[in-house]
């Protein structure tokens, strides 16, 4: 219970985000652009823009400018965007609890403690890196083991090298882009090591960060041991079965100061544990509907914090949908009808949005998301209706490393029995 | 002339004996081989508190151990370190095992330990919903605690340190020599010398003993490697689940620790070199088993870490703790092994009163009670929080947001009169970089911090001191090297 005094601090927002980074930002212009006066950004890093601003490299903004921009270029269009609507954001504040009745509590250097009740909340954290504990890796605990955004940090943000002669354990997209900027800045990059038969990170970035520099890609290895008294001396990497169990005998030793990982990413959903809303445990992130609310009213949950993507200009489109939505039920615009569960079927993993609205009026195409559980050339995807195909689409390739994606039309939603919808791949 | 005492060793052991000698009247140095206080055996360990019943009736250790597990949470409330008494099982899974838990209720009467008793399953499973319901019974000991034991030592130096004794890092002692009345020890950092000396070197105690007695002891370097389990909304177990012992040791516990992580763990493998805190595979694997047993339930998805600790075992399994045989103004503290923890404040006792009787050390006529430091920020209110953050606006600023640090208790840390100098320093007295993410977010604002408050390059900034620097070099300067 909140004192007297503490009662009387406590603002009223309309739409409060958690996070300026490109999902904050493009739910908060979103909701800025559906008429929402009162909104207020939360972000705890001193500058808009999240990770994209180390993300110094091009490949950004294809899908949503048609161009290829680097990350703190695209940044910046939507911080220019967020400027011009007059969208205040606060920076340097961290949110430290929320709870399901969408009260907030914040801290900064500036303001101090802050208290918030939001009309609609939106949750945008982003994820963060799996760090080289939770794999229990074994060996020293010595300096030189990085995960790879943090090295990222470190040379594009701080101008400092994290090492020489560097090995990088897991093949996601930062790793990836890690060995090509290590080694443009005169590192040696050994190996990429990935314990699956196949990348998690998108096949350009293993064109143009590894093939070209000339860094083996070891697929289907792994580091057993890890070995350095105060610094980092040497890993060894052995090849692994079909079990991922490393195999007698083809050990190889690499001397090496540094080790980066790129291990997988964690949607960061601390805060949304806090207002108990129900998780997916494939996603790690929330369970929401086709408008990005979560279980809890009001409470929506959009980007990498709700299931980690590959593309930034997918965040953001999932990010204008989030912000509109919660700019629709603050202004009593809610949409009424009837639910269905979404499923994953054979060959997917966390399929979002887990919740499907078929509205009472009209309804809205729905695209649907999830990741291929394994390597599929020339499959099939589709969706059922309890046992009725009403989607069917031919696939060249889906790997786990790549989002799929499917488009449910309008007619199809109407249509639906109000069963259980599954999405399955079939060979 | 004031008697010039050197403590070897900065671990909790080394750190309890400086507290106690500096309220008298000697000059206290302590020599510490690594960069900072509690590096070796006090900063990897189970945290636990014990009751007292497992040690052999007679023994130091048993004797040691319950009257230290008493002193305890004055000890804690007295320093400002973190204590907490949630209780323990020992649990027994078949008939065998129950007269093991019977055998171990009667040594724990033997040992004056209070409030024990044995439960059956049903109130077991009532207390513990998520132990193996194949337990029998088990052995409650309601006194058993949790510290934290990197931050027990901290707060023991300094209380030391405010009240005179000097701490010197990085001084490994490699030869001691008696030198007429005195002592001349090298070291890593130059030459000192000492009217007595007091050995609590851990895994190299009977090293240093055997220089100087005729009667040679062996310490056994015992690994024992952990994982650690992020803290959740609600406490997986709420009191220590030891399973019933083994002549290695205490066998694999589950475990609440002070800051309601799950810890889970020790192995128990001798080694050869006592620095090796590597941890394997094999080990890793043996915990995870037989961690199973306490716990069906088991998951690994919230591990945040893996750690290893070297006990330091003496062959004959009992402290050995007074004067050297035969040589006069040497003091020892070796095979403090678990209880060694808890019986931390009753070692240093026992031996304090020992040298102040022996050579007539005369008591201050101010002992300064230790520093107080302001509550930590996760476990503040609103209401706290509210205020701490107008008093000092770098509250403000959280640098680990897993386990909500602020940059005011960072900067304390280093400001400590025995303060951080590293990163991992940083971490045992704050918590950051201790949680889920382990450091990635906030290492790069911790280096940059503990470069400001040290005054030196962020190259020269380490995890833990030696050549275990984070960083190699600037952009430039490697740009310069790629283009040579």
């Amino acid at each position: 219970m909140l004192s007297q005094e503490l009662r009387g601090q406590v603002q009223y927002v309309d739409v409060l985000i958690v996070g300026a980074g490109p999902a904050g930002m493009a739910a908060a212009i979103a909701a800025k652009e559906a008429g929402v006066e009162n909104l207020l950004v939360l972000e705890r890093e001193q500058n808009m823009g999240g990770i994209l601003r180390q993300c110094i490299h091009n490949g950004f903004g294809l899908h949503r400018f048609k161009e290829e921009l680097t990350g703190p270029e695209y940044a910046q269009r939507d911080i220019d965007r967020v400027r011009d609507l007059g969208i205040e954001v606060r920076c340097g504040t961290t949110v430290l609890s929320i709870d399901e009745n969408r009260f907030v509590t914040a801290i900064s250097k500036e303001k101090g403690v802050q208290l918030f009740e939001a009309g609609a909340l939106i949750l945008a954290m982003g994820c963060r890196e799996r760090p080289r504990g939770a794999l229990a890796t074994p060996g020293a605990r010595c300096s030189g083991i990085y995960s790879a955004g943090t090295a990222q940090k470190f040379v594009n943000l701080e101008g400092y090298m994290p090492g020489k002669r560097v090995v990088i354990l897991g093949s996601g997209d930062i790793g990836l882009i890690m060995a090509r900027r290590m080694t443009l800045q005169g590192a040696k990059v050994l190996a990429c090591v990935e314990l699956m038969p196949y990348s998690s990170g998108l096949n350009r970035n293993i064109v143009q960060c590894l093939h070209d520099y000339d860094i083996p890609l070891l697929l289907s290895h792994t580091v057993i041991d890890i070995e350095g008294k105060e610094r980092l001396s040497g890993v060894t990497v052995a090849q692994v079965d079909e079990r991922r169990n490393p195999i007698p005998g083809t050990e190889q030793h690499f001397d090496c100061d540094t080790l980066l990982l790129s291990v997988g990413l964690i949607p960061e959903n601390e805060l949304t544990l806090q207002a108990n809303v129900e998780m997916s445990p494939l996603t790690q992130g929330a369970v929401v509907d086709d408008s990005l609310q979560t279980d809890k009213e009001g409470i929506f949950a959009c980007g990498n914090v709700l299931h980690v993507h590959d593309l930034v200009d997918f965040v953001s489109a999932e990010s204008f949908k989030a912000g509109k939505a919660a700019a629709a039920y603050v202004q009593g615009k809610s949409r009424k009808g009837a639910y269905v569960r979404l499923k994953d079927g054979e060959g997917v993993r966390g399929v979002v949005p887990q919740r499907l609205l078929v509205p009472e009026g009209e309804a809205e195409s729905v695209q649907v998301m999830f990741r291929p559980a394994g390597v599929y050339e020339n499959a099939t995807v589709s969706i059922l209706d309890g046992d009725k195909e009403i989607l069917r689409q031919k696939k060249r390739i889906l790997t786990p490393g790549e989002m799929a994606e499917l488009m449910l039309k309008p007619e199809q939603i109407k249509a639906l029995s109000g069963g259980d919808v599954t999405v399955q791949i079939v060979r | 002339m004031e008697k010039r005492i050197i403590v070897i060793g900065g671990g909790v052991i080394g750190c309890a004996m400086a507290r106690l000698l500096s309220r008298y009247e000697a000059k206290v140095t302590v020599l510490e081989g690594g960069e900072d206080v509690a590096h070796g055996a006090s900063k990897a360990n189970s945290g636990i508190v014990h009751a007292g019943f497992d040690a052999k009736p007679g023994s130091l250790k048993a004797k040691l151990n319950v009257e230290g597990a008493r002193m305890y949470p004055e000890l804690c409330k007295e320093v400002d370190a973190p204590y907490g008494q949630p209780g323990a099982m020992v649990l027994a899974f078949s008939q065998e095992e129950r007269a093991t838990v019977q055998e171990l209720y009667k040594q724990g009467e033997q040992n004056g330990v209070a409030g024990q008793r044995i439960i059956e399953k049903d109130e077991i499973l009532k207390l513990e919903p998520n132990v193996n319901p194949n337990v029998v019974c088990a052995l409650l000991e309601p006194m058993s605690g949790l510290t934290s034991p990197y931050e027990l030592t901290c707060a023991l130096a300094d209380h030391a340190a405010v009240n005179g004794a000097t701490f010197v890092m990085n001084a490994k002692v490699q030869t001691i020599e008696k030198n007429g009345d005195g002592f001349a020890l090298h070291t890593t950092k130059g030459e000192y010398t000492a009217d007595l000396i007091v050995n609590c070197a851990g895994v190299f105690s009977a090293e240093l003993h055997n220089q100087l007695s005729e009667k040679k002891l062996h310490i056994i370097p015992r690994k024992g490697e952990y994982y650690l389990l992020d803290h959740q909304k609600d406490l997986l177990f709420t009191m220590t689940m030891f399973q019933t012992p083994t002549k290695m040791g205490k066998g694999i516990l589950v475990s609440p620790t002070v800051h309601g992580n799950t810890l889970l763990g020790p192995s128990a493998d001798d080694i050869e070199d006592g620095t090796d805190v590597s941890t394997t595979a094999a080990a890793l694997k043996i915990v995870n088993e037989k961690a199973r047993l306490t716990w069906p339930g088991l998951s690994l998805r919230t591990v945040v870490t893996t750690f290893a600790g070297v006990r330091a075992h003496e062959e004959n399994g009992d402290f050995i703790i007074g004067a050297t045989e035969g040589v006069q103004g040497s003091y020892e503290t070796i095979g403090i092994e678990s209880p060694g923890l808890s019986a931390a404040p009753a070692i240093a006792k026992l031996l304090t009163e020992q040298i102040i009787s022996e050579n007539g050390l005369a008591e201050k006529k101010e002992w300064k009670p230790a520093p107080k430091r302001e509550k930590p920020f996760y476990a503040m209110t609103l209401e706290e929080r509210v205020d701490v953050v107008k008093r000092n606006p770098e509250y403000g600023a959280l640098v680990c947001r897993c386990e909500q640090v602020t940059e005011a208790e960072i900067r304390a840390a280093i400001r400590r009169p025995v303060g951080a100098t590293t990163i991992d320093g940083v971490k045992r007295r704050t918590r950051a970089g201790m949680g889920r993410c382990q450091g990635g977010f906030c290492s790069p604002r911790v280096l940059e911090i503990l470069s400001e408050e040290l005054g030196v390059a962020p190259t020269e900034v380490t995890k833990c001191g030696g050549e275990s620097r984070i960083l190699t070099g600037t952009i430039a300067q490697s740009m310069h090297k790629g283009d040579a």
